[in-house]
């Protein structure tokens, strides 16, 4: 990767006093990942350019991986934008090479430290997570002029369009030190990732870098909040000690989320219990079954509201039951709570003997996440062979899709959906469902009733 | 004294302490036959005696008498059993598992258990305990019978226990060493007609006075019950079978309705519904001495017989595997009724449970008693009933062969109650042939396979496909394979090289191949084609409710199309190409299982070229574009930049080359015609899984395949190298030199036979030899840096190759067992084992 910055201070070349680097000379630095090179392309009276390079060893970074895999691209892959892209791998060349610059010393020119110069940045290949938009709503509030140029993936394929990195000038008229400073803090921001682990040392490591400008930067929460980013499952382990599962489901981003987050206005999710939970009870059921019962947030109403003797969820994702077990505080349990609840690992599509033999069963919010070839198997597995007395199924209403603001037309609720269906189709379902294994079916909509789109929520209770 | 026993029964012995049970037991059974109270008292207590430990230690002895006994191995009790309670519980465990129990009584005096007793100083319970005991012991002697041991054997005195033996007798219907082979005839109800036909149909040579017939090479009959009632000719149908019996000619099994004839024939109150009284009508015209042979002969039936080593078990309403070969009143209420729930359906007939859904047996069990439209296999069982006296047909099944012969009902002799087998004439009702069940797939599991014996599957690989499978994969019923993972070659030490060809013609000629196929490998994605000839094929063969032509998917079980139509027009295409060669005929089937892969990769894996490599290429060609420029200034200006700039400049080219090579297999898809199947290998069809079948055979067949559509297909090219000659181990290195050098992935090393076992066992099916340039989008684009690639060279392909071994015995025993007819969960077992294998951690880039 590689930085260069210019100036048309002069004399220019106090650029070398001022970073401690003597422009006439190629200097080579190890790193722990690597190594860096310092050469001046330009230094005269009039101009002066310093250039860093830094090579990061690719085959070092996938046989000792240190620090967390950045991002969606992982750092355990030979193909890597590591080595090229400009990242926190470049912050740490910057911090190691220029540490004199940033702590404000300059032993020959010590007038050179506070003045302000006219600066250049050169970053050729910068990537911008989260919008192209990014480098300007950064560096704009610091008084920088930005010119960001996108580079495309594939000039042959120009169909692929843009990359995330972008060719990235930046000219503005500072302290050196105050421009070191910020680039140390907005690249990695920018690039999202880290290759070391953050630790707690990191919040005094950005105080110190951000002081005197972060405070009044319109964008200083997400630059902090991204500067600060976590590993994710570094988090939720600290997190599962310290939060509520709620909590480590907001940073991990479950399922539930993205879905709640477009049907967050109505609090659908509690509407949707509050309805299952009631018409459980109402059944007078004794055992109860949860079928995909995700992170266990409707058995812990269930086991908190109805007189259930047993209560069991089974889910297909393991990591959600362990999610659950957590939430209902499995491991702490008395013998005799104990007793009263199970979560199962199992699959809706391969019949099961442990969930034989139930009053009711809730199958809430599960259906579309099936694929339809395999609605038979699931219809087999609950209606046939389990057979509960009582069978609640919910799912989304489509018609009412159009009705929430954050939802493009012709997008499902939630990226994992295979289908929502039409108040029509779930209920023609549901009656073939009910004739052909003998029970009763009737339908509730939950939440705003719109007149037009029905309810957001439908569900279907079958009896027998 | 002899005495008799079942061989697998549960033996109890009862006597007081001191009495000799031990050394008679050591005496009389194998060591592991016996279990001892006092052993588990020690088990439990460390102290044989330790009275205080008695609860545990029989909790204990019970357990493993328990698994013994379900197992079917025989279990002697060595306690004191001199308590009514004690041996309830015994008799209650033998009931359990459906095998009798026998009580051997030691009855010893008094004064020579205190005698013995004394003899042991860890006995010091004193003389009241043992007075105790011979007191409860005769008290108990006279209802031992009627506790419900089917045999009590009492042995007075030290000569007679000193003298006894025991012999091992087989039970009744342990017919293991009739081999066959059979005709097995469901329910015959009166219809003497049509028995008369079909025995004909079959080859029996039936007598003119009806009174029996023969087959005149040996053949037998298996009669499985219910021959009368509700028909016009009980009586005829009767004498005949009962001639057949007689004679040797044929086996017969009761029925229910057999049970109540007999009944009434008995002079018991049975109500004469159900055609029992059309039967009592007919036999009321039958002389005397008719009635007393058929009364014997009906007395004498046996409940069930397991036949064929084991292989064959024919009851009239079926058996579950743990009773196949037990006795016990369940066991005899299963074969005659089936499992019912006690509930009655909307016709007053009793609901039956479908125990054959979950039946997971080893053995063929053929059955009748429940009327059906069809005889369909469900897990390796059978039902032969199609309902011939309701105007249906009567069929039977031709064992081994497993053929079904049936011939139609002259006409309706009886009408049903309810209609046959209902549930299946409802059209959109989904099929029930083969459920899953979890249990065929969670925990650890030892998959036997013909090809690498045992392949386990550990847990926790298990737990990741469930998720996967359930939540992603197609239909299981079409999911009859997943392609094995493939390991490369030795790691070469080829100057600039990390594969080469020779390392794979050195590790085949080692493990004693002769001829080796290379393979062009085609970069694409893999692509497993189940195609059908029409969809009545596709239903027929894969029981699937929606009418298809087959399915392409991954090889991770999905669909390879997120467009259904996408995917059935490629079908239709591979679906012509297969007609126009006349494959449909030339190999004797209506479907086709073909491995292929289809390109271009940028089809499948565009969100990965796209996040992944062109990004990279993207950074990494800016960067080092812009590091170049910048160290030539600095030279020009005359800085001594070493030679950074140099190898900068290699970096640049090391770089192009990458872009170069995932642009080869990447093009747009715009329209099919833009997408290209590549097939190698034709995995499976009607009869035969053509793995036995060479390489050369299958890349013939393809490249016709081929040649009748080019734009659909693409040839896989080959070259085939005999491993001795040394011209021709050069003409393959050529080959692969000329494949990469035009851009190629590489080849794939393969033994001519698909199937290659070597003094080792099973030799790796496959060989990858990528070229250099690939292998930049492996182990990334500056990876033939002298200084990297002598890093790259230390690669462990153990593991790899383990797993390329397990998954490829996994695949093949999946096809097998489909072409085999075997039930689906025992197909879908071997393919949710490869998948789970697939969750393994190993090197990826291998």
């Amino acid at each position: 990767m590689l930085l260069t910055i210019t100036t048309t201070h002069q004399p220019a070349t106090d650029l070398g006093y001022l970073l401690h680097k003597n422009p006439e000379r190629l200097q080579t630095t190890e790193l722990s990942f690597g190594s860096a090179h310092v050469v001046y392309p330009e230094a005269n009276h009039e101009s002066c350019t310093m250039a860093l390079l830094v090579e990061v060893d690719p085959v070092d970074l996938v046989r000792h991986r240190r620090g967390p895999t950045g991002g969606e691209s992982s750092l355990g892959q030979y193909v890597n934008d590591r080595p090229y892209a400009a990242s926190s791998h470049l912050a740490a060349a910057i911090n190691k090479l220029f540490s004199t610059a940033l702590s404000g010393r300059c032993k020959e020119r010590p007038e050179l430290v506070d003045a302000v110069m006219p600066l250049e940045v050169w970053l050729p290949a910068l990537p911008v997570r989260g919008g192209s938009d990014l480098v300007h709503r950064l560096f704009d509030p610091l008084g920088y002029d930005v010119v960001a140029t996108p580079i495309a993936l594939d000039a042959m394929f120009p169909s692929w369009g843009a990359s995330a990195y972008q060719d990235v000038r930046l000219g503005i008229t500072t302290r050196l030190r105050d421009l070191l400073e910020q680039l140390l803090v907005l690249i990695p921001v920018l690039d999202d990732a880290k290759h070391y682990w953050v630790g707690p040392d990191e919040i005094e490591r950005l105080l110190r870098r951000g002081g005197d400008w972060l405070g009044a930067h319109p964008e200083r929460e997400f630059i902090a909040t991204r500067y600060l980013r976590h590993d994710r499952d570094l988090t939720s382990q600290a997190l599962e000690r310290l939060l509520e599962v709620e909590d480590i489901e907001q940073i991990e981003g479950t399922n539930d989320n993205a879905e709640e987050a477009v049907e967050r206005d109505l609090s659908l999710n509690e509407m949707r219990i509050a309805e299952v939970v009631g018409t459980i009870k109402a059944s007078g059921a004794r055992r109860v079954l949860d079928l995909g019962c995700g992170s266990a947030k409707l058995m812990q109403v269930l086991l908190a509201e109805t007189s259930a003797d047993k209560v069991v969820g089974l889910d297909v994702s393991h990591r959600s039951l362990a999610a659950g077990a957590r939430r209902l505080h499995m491991d702490t349990m008395t013998p005799r709570q104990r007793e009263r609840v199970d979560l199962l690992h199992g699959s809706l599509t391969y019949r099961d003997r442990r969930i034989e033999g139930f009053d009711a069963a809730a199958v809430v919010e599960v259906i579309e996440h099936l694929d339809p070839a395999r609605l038979d198997s699931f219809e087999r597995v609950v209606f046939a062979y389990a057979a509960p007395r009582m069978v609640i199924v919910t799912t989304p209403n489509v018609e009412y899709n159009g009705l929430f603001a954050g939802l493009e037309p012709g997008t499902m609720r939630h990226h994992d959906h295979r289908f929502e269906w039409t108040r029509a189709q779930f209920e023609s379902w549901a009656r073939a469902v009910a004739t052909r294994h003998g029970y009763e079916v009737n339908f509730v909509g939950i939440g705003p009733l719109d007149p037009e789109a029905g309810a957001p929520t439908q569900m279907a209770v079958f009896r027998r | 004294m002899n005495i008799k026993i079942p061989e697998l029964s549960l033996v109890v012995l009862v006597g007081a302490s001191g009495s000799g049970k031990s050394s008679f037991a050591a005496k009389n059974f194998l060591g592991t036959e016996v279990l001892s109270s006092d052993v588990c008292r020690g088990l439990v207590s460390d102290d044989e005696n330790n009275q205080a430990a008695t609860a545990d230690a029989f909790d204990i002895l019970r357990y493993i008498a328990g698994k013994r006994l379900s197992v079917g191995r025989l279990t002697v009790v060595d306690a004191t059993n001199v308590q009514p309670e004690a041996r309830r519980t015994l008799i209650d465990l033998a009931k359990s598992h459906h095998v009798l129990a026998v009580a051997v009584v030691l009855n010893v005096p008094a004064e020579v258990c205190l005698e013995r007793n004394a003899l042991r100083p860890d006995r010091d319970f004193g003389p009241h305990v043992v007075r105790r005991q011979l007191d409860q012991l005769r008290r108990s002697l006279k209802g031992l019978r009627r506790e419900g041991f089917h045999r009590v054997v009492t042995l007075d005195g030290i000569e007679e226990i000193e003298a006894a033996t025991f012999t091992r007798e087989r039970v009744w219907n342990d017919r293991r060493d009739d081999h066959g082979p059979f005709d097995i005839i469901g329910d015959v109800h009166g219809c003497f007609d049509e028995l008369r036909i079909l025995l004909n149909v079959l080859g029996y040579d039936v007598a003119r006075d009806g009174s029996t017939a023969s087959h005149p090479q040996g053949r037998r009959a298996v009669f499985l019950g219910d021959l009368v009632d509700r028909g016009p000719k009980t009586p005829a149908v009767l004498r005949l079978v009962m001639g057949m019996v007689r004679e040797g000619a044929a086996l017969c099994i009761p029925g229910n309705h057999e049970v109540k004839l007999l009944r009434a024939l008995q002079g018991r109150q049975v109500a004469t519904g159900h055609g029992l009284a059309e039967s009592l009508e007919q036999l009321s015209r039958e002389p005397p001495e008719f009635i007393t042979e058929l009364i014997g002969f009906l007395d004498g039936l046996i409940g069930h017989f397991v036949l064929d080593g084991g292989q064959l078990v024919v009851a009239h309403a079926g058996l579950p595997a743990s009773m196949h070969g037990r006795q016990s009143g369940a066991v005899r209420a299963f074969a005659l009724y089936g499992d019912t729930t006690g509930e009655n359906d909307e016709f007053g007939l009793p609901i039956r449970y479908p125990w054959a859904e979950e039946y997971r047996g080893e053995a063929t069990v053929v059955y009748g008693h429940t009327p059906v439209l069809e005889a369909v296999w469900i897990n390796k069982t059978i039902c032969l009933d199609t309902g011939c006296v309701f105007g249906g047909r009567l069929t039977a099944l031709r064992y081994p062969e497993r053929e079904l012969v049936a011939v139609p009902a002259l006409t309706v002799h009886y009408a049903p109650i309810r209609p046959l087998a209902a549930e299946k004439l409802t059209v959109d009702a989904p099929r029930e042939s083969g459920e899953l069940i979890l249990s065929d797939v969670v925990g650890k599991r030892t998959i036997a396979t013909t090809l690498a014996r045992h392949v386990t599957i550990r847990e926790e690989n298990a737990i990741a496909a469930l998720e996967v499978m359930s939540r992603w994969a197609i239909d299981p019923r079409w999911l009859i394979y997943l392609p094995p993972t493939m390991a490369p070659t030795a790691t070469s030490k080829i100057e600039g090289l990390l594969e080469h060809p020779l390392e794979a013609f050195r590790a085949y000629s080692q493990a004693g191949v002769e001829t080796v196929v290379c393979e062009e490998k085609h970069m694409g994605s893999r692509a497993v084609v189940v195609v059908c000839r029409d969809p009545a094929a596709a239903a027929r063969r894969f029981s699937t409710d929606r009418p298809s032509l087959g399915v392409i998917y991954t090889r991770t079980g999905r669909p390879f199309f997120s467009d259904a139509s996408d995917e059935t027009a490629i079908l239709q295409r591979v679906r012509s190409a297969v007609t126009s060669v006349g494959l449909w005929d030339e190999l004797q089937t209506d479907w086709l299982v073909l491995d292929c892969e289809l390109l271009p990769w940028s089809a499948k894996a565009k969100d990965l070229l796209r996040g992944q490599y062109a990004a990279v290429g993207a950074a990494a060609t800016a960067t080092l574009r812009a590091e170049s420029a910048v160290l030539a200034a600095a030279r020009a200006r005359g800085v001594d930049v070493g030679d950074v700039l140099t190898t900068t400049n290699d970096r640049v080219e090391m770089v192009e080359g990458f872009v170069d090579a995932y642009r080869r297999y990447c093009w747009d898809v715009t329209t099919l015609d833009d997408l290209k199947l590549a097939p190698f290998q034709i995995l499976a069809g009607e009869g035969e899984t053509f793995a036995r079948r060479d390489h050369r055979w299958h890349l013939e067949i393809l490249s016709r395949l081929v040649a009748a559509d080019e734009t659909t297909f693409r040839l896989t090219r080959h070259l085939v190298v005999d491993l001795a000659d040394e011209a021709s181990l050069e003409r393959g290195v050529t080959w692969w030199q000329d494949l990469t050098d035009a851009g190629g992935e590489g080849m794939v090393v393969k033994p001519v036979d698909v199937v290659r076992l070597g003094p080792k066992g099973l030799v790796q099916p496959g060989m990858k030899c990528r070229s250099r340039e690939y292998l930049r989008i492996i182990y990334g684009p500056e990876y033939t840096a002298p200084h990297h690639l002598e890093r790259l060279r230390s690669r462990n392909l153990g593991a790899k190759r383990s797993l390329a071994l397990r998954e490829f015995a996994l695949g093949i025993e999946a096809l097998d067992r489909f072409v085999g007819a075997a039930p689906l969960y025992k197909v879908h077992e071997c393919v949710f084992g490869v998948l789970a294998l697939e969750s393994e951690p190993v090197d990826p880039r291998l």
